[in-house]
Order: structure tokens, then sequence, then C-alpha cells
């Protein structure tokens, strides 16, 4: 799979709330074949303070419409400036970045993705979906306004949704949601978000013997294995998260097959 | 079409465009981006002489025009380099530099020797600069009689190309060039990075996790300009510039400065084919202002 340094034009910025949007980029030439769980490297102009790219999720490819979609959080200026790009613009990008998700076959999976960290999760369910899994996608947040295009997970699976004010279904930490208790025997789980939410799934499915991937989303600089900036301690040591990762198995990273210390650790 | 070759001692390059040591791995992480036989050479990824796991993460601050780093080296030591890495690079036909790093001055003995028996390997780099480790690198560049220490040491065993890449975090950088060159150095690169920090206000806490890191990227370009310009005067080995360079006018300056080459860094994280465009650049220059070589900008700076 081929990197390439592109400019994509943006066909629509759809604002999902204050903080989220919705960027979908069209390629001239056709896309090269991605995978869940790769990721883009954007470079954002016009601020001296945004001087490095921005890596993203791949959060769907239409390959018929030659466009990718991007989940963008506001977190900074360099993501402000995304938010408020127009259809017309250029989008200077390299893609597609890193190793994504393995993809299982006729097996019962779950999927589980704390705000933002849902961003692969769509691409994922789709093509666990097509290669004839039972999908279950948990979508956790702090409130209703957090759980970002629940619907459209729908098509490919059973949705299940927590919030920590209860404003949309469990109420609670998405790691207490009921399903990890109702539910047994999924083959593969799968997760992203924040890093107590993963390391707390991990430690579920080490516990179940699940295998359990993870999606780590660690600071980057050059997004291809160069600089050596974004590594994360594994079992074989430091290894750079974009090009080793961003997926990982949870049982191949240091100090994550523990009980985590933030209080939402699973049964 | 302009003359771009330049001579750094015995090495030819074909063009004054290398890439700096630590921001374009093994050259093999750019091959879908450019072809890595257009550049001048290529530094790889400093080798020490032990396997090293480098610094904790977080090791990278973003800054204004540049970025912080605190990587320490890591790398899987000389005999993996040898074994492994080695035979990847020999595929190249460019240039292929090593930069030798290590915390003594006999690691440092061992890796030269080690090199000095590779064939492909073209020349090396001598990193007596790197901010980011306990033990030596910078140490051994920031005062006279250890960067000669380690120079000589190094000279002994090293037949080929010896180029010493110097700390910019010393108070007379001139000082250190000289002491370098009467040591052996048949080249002198600068600069590394310089000392520097990053807070998180909010946290109230160090962004990095060796607290200091070093700074790289545009935000460092006039203070390595200067210092090449200082070096280039008083020195007559050939000079290679290093630090902040993004474009091809960038390159120039340097060359205008004394560099007889340049690196490129920090640059390849944003536009991983910065390079080429680099080496396009500076024969459109040339041709523009109808000069046949590009060695005649060493030092032609009009004061």
């Amino acid at each position: 799979m081929k990197k390439q340094i592109a400019k994509l034009v943006v066909v629509e910025n759809t604002p999902l709330n204050v903080k989220h949007n919705l960027l979908e980029l069209k390629s001239h030439s056709p896309l090269t074949e991605m995978l869940p769980g790769q990721f883009v490297e954007i470079k954002v102009n016009g601020s001296e303070s945004t001087y490095l790219r921005r890596p993203f999720s791949i959060h769907r490819v239409d390959y018929d419409k030659n466009t990718i979609h991007l989940l963008i959080k506001v977190v900074g200026k360099g993501t402000k400036s995304l938010s408020e790009l127009e259809a017309g613009d250029s989008v200077d990008i390299i893609f597609p970045l890193g190793k994504g998700f393995s993809i299982t076959e006729n097996e019962e999976v779950l999927l589980v993705g704390g705000g933002c960290g849902v961003a692969p999760l769509y691409f994922l369910a789709e093509q666990l979906h097509r290669n004839g899994n039972t999908v279950n996608i948990l979508i956790g947040g702090k409130s209703g306004e957090d759980i970002l295009l629940h619907d459209q997970y729908k098509a490919y699976g059973n949705v299940f949704i927590s919030t920590e004010d209860g404003s949309l279904g469990e109420k609670g930490m998405v790691t207490a949601h009921s399903i990890f208790s109702s539910h047994a025997g999924f083959g593969k789980i799968y997760c992203c978000g924040p890093d107590g939410m993963m390391r707390a799934v991990a430690h579920y499915a080490e516990k179940h013997k699940i295998p359990c991937e993870v999606s780590l989303e660690n600071t980057m600089a050059c997004g291809i294995g160069a600089c050596l900036c974004c590594v994360v301690e594994s079992v074989q040591g430091n290894v750079c998260v974009c090009t080793e990762g961003p997926v990982f198995e949870s049982s191949t990273l240091k100090g994550w097959t523990v009980e985590n210390e933030i209080g939402c650790s699973l049964d | 079409m302009a003359d771009l070759t330049v001579k750094i001692h015995n090495l030819e390059l074909k063009n004054p465009v290398l890439t700096a040591s630590g921001t374009f791995g093994y050259g093999r992480e750019y091959d879908d981006f450019i072809d890595v036989n257009d550049l001048g050479g290529i530094i790889v990824k400093a080798t020490t002489s032990k396997h090293r796991e480098g610094n904790p993460y977080p090791r990278m601050a973003e800054t204004p025009m540049g970025m912080l780093n605190a990587v320490g080296l890591q790398n899987k030591g000389i005999e993996y380099f040898v074994r492994e890495i080695y035979p990847k690079l020999t595929e190249y036909n460019t240039n292929i530099i090593a930069n030798v790093s290590d915390s003594t001055i006999e690691g440092y003995v061992n890796v030269a020797r080690k090199m000095n028996k590779l064939d492909h390997i073209a020349a090396i780099e001598l990193n007596i600069s790197c901010p980011n480790v306990k033990e030596g690198g910078m140490a051994f560049g920031t005062s006279c009689p250890s960067a000669m220490a380690v120079t000589r040491a190094v000279r002994e065993v090293y037949d080929k190309t010896l180029i010493v890449k110097l700390s910019p975090n010393v108070t007379s950088i001139t000082d250190i060039a000289l002491a370098v060159e009467e040591a052996g150095a048949d080249s002198i690169s600068l600069i590394n990075t310089l000392l520097g920090m990053a807070i998180d206000s909010e946290k109230r806490k160090p962004v990095l996790s060796t607290i200091t890191g070093g700074l790289s990227g545009p935000a460092i370009k006039p203070i390595a300009l200067r210092m090449v310009w200082q070096v280039s005067k008083v020195v007559k080995v050939p000079v290679i510039g290093i630090g902040g360079i993004a474009s091809a006018s960038d390159a120039i300056e340097f060359l205008l400065a004394g560099a007889s080459a340049v690196q490129i860094g920090t640059s390849n994280f944003i536009d991983p084919a910065i390079t080429i465009k680099i080496i396009a650049g500076i024969e459109e220059y040339l041709i523009k202002h109808r000069i046949a070589k590009v060695k005649e900008l060493t030092g032609a700076l009009i004061t």
C-alpha cells in the first residue's frame, strides 16, 4: 500500500456540534485501498504555531465517490482551522498511514468507542459486517451531544450507548455498560478512545481471554516512522505508533495487561 | 543545465542536498515519496555501540515554527546495523553517511571502526552534539578538549571522510570548530538542535518526559546561518549547513554563508518530498542567475 502526498478538495465540511466536524475530501485520481484503523496526516496552513501535520483516523472511505471522510474534534488551533475549511478548499494530505485493525470473519465482535475515538469505527464496522461478523458497537461519551453519528452504525450492527450524565443510553462510564456483563463470548474486541478507557477494556478482554485491538493516538511528528517521536513501550521495546500501529493487540503493549488505576476496571 | 556537484573532502556529491540524521530514518521510510538516489546523500539515524531504547514518551513538543524532540538516540546498536540495516542501504546508489554517537570515547571508536569496514558507508558524521542523552553526546561537543579527544580517537581508526557535527549550545562555536579541525575532521556539519523546553501551563508540567529537548525547524534558521557563516570563515575544511532549511532559497542562503552542502532535517516531516524540490529550486536559481556551478555559491556572500 503505497503512501502518497496529495491535494484533496473539500466536498463538504459538516459541523456535528460545537466541537466536532465531519470533513469529506475528494481525490481526483482513484483512491488507493485503505484499511480501517489507518490514518492520514494533514498540513494545516496559515499559522506559525501549527507547524507539524495533524494525524486523523480514516472515518469512512467512499470508493464510488472517491472521497475520504474524517471526524475532526476541535482541540487547538490546527483543528480549529480545519473545522473552518469550506467546500472547494484544498487540503494537503499524506495517506494511507500505519497499520489498521485486523478484520476477523464470522464472529461476534464488540467495538468500543469513546468520544472522538469512534472516528475509525464506522469504517471498521462496515468491513466487519461485510466479512460476516455479528457487530456490536458501544459508544460512550460525557453527554448525549458527544455521541456522534450513532444512527449511521445501525446499518452494520447493534448500537449501544452510554453517557456519563445519562442524557442518552445507559448512565455511567462506557466501561460500566451492561453489555460487558450481559453478553459473553465475544470473538474479538476493537477499541478506540481515551487511554484509561482502552486500558479498562483491554483488561476486561485479557480477563475473558478475548483478543483485543486498541488504536493509540500518540503525538506524532512525521507519521512515517522516521522521527521516532510517537513511540509506545511494547513487549519488543519502544516501537513507533505511526508505523507499527496505531492499532496494536493490547497484549503486546507493556503495562496494559495489569489492572488499571483509573477506577473503571471491568469484571 | 547547471553543475550541481560538490565535493566534501573525498566525497563526491551529485548535488549539495543531504538529509539530516534522525529525520530520514534509513532512507526507505521515504521510498514511497521520492527516489532517494536523486539526493546528494543521506545521513542515516545515529548508531551507537549498544542497543538504546531512547527516552520515554512523550518525546516531542510542537513549538512556533519548529519542534522539540527528546528521542535520545534510540537505535539497535552497531552489530544490528551491520547485520540487518547495512545490506538494505547498499541497494541505494547515492552516498550513505552514518551518524555515529555514544556515551564514551571507546564506544565512538568501536562504532567508527566497524563502519570503516563497510564499503557502502561513504563517510561518518560524528555526533558530539545530541542534547538528549545523560552521558556523552553533547557533553563531548561543548568543550574543546573533549571534542578534540573524541575526534582524534575516531580519526585514528577511521580512514574515510570524517565529518564532525557540532552543537550550537556553546559559548564560542568557532573555538570548537577549530578544535575538531585540528583533531582531524575532514568536514564540519552544523548545527545540531538547540537545547530548549516546553511547558503545559494547564497541567503545570513539562511537555517532554526529559523536561528539556532539542529545538529544530525554521525557528532555528537564523542562528544556524550565523554559526555557519562564523565557522566557515575560520576553518579550511568544507562546512555542511544544517538548521531549519525548508526551501531552495534557505539552502542557497547557507551556501552563500559558506557551506559547501546542506542537510534537510525537520522539513522532511512536513513534506516528505521537500529534498527533491530543494534540488530543483537550487538548479533554477543557478540558471536564473547565470551561475555555471553550485560550488561558486559557497561563501559568495557580498558584505
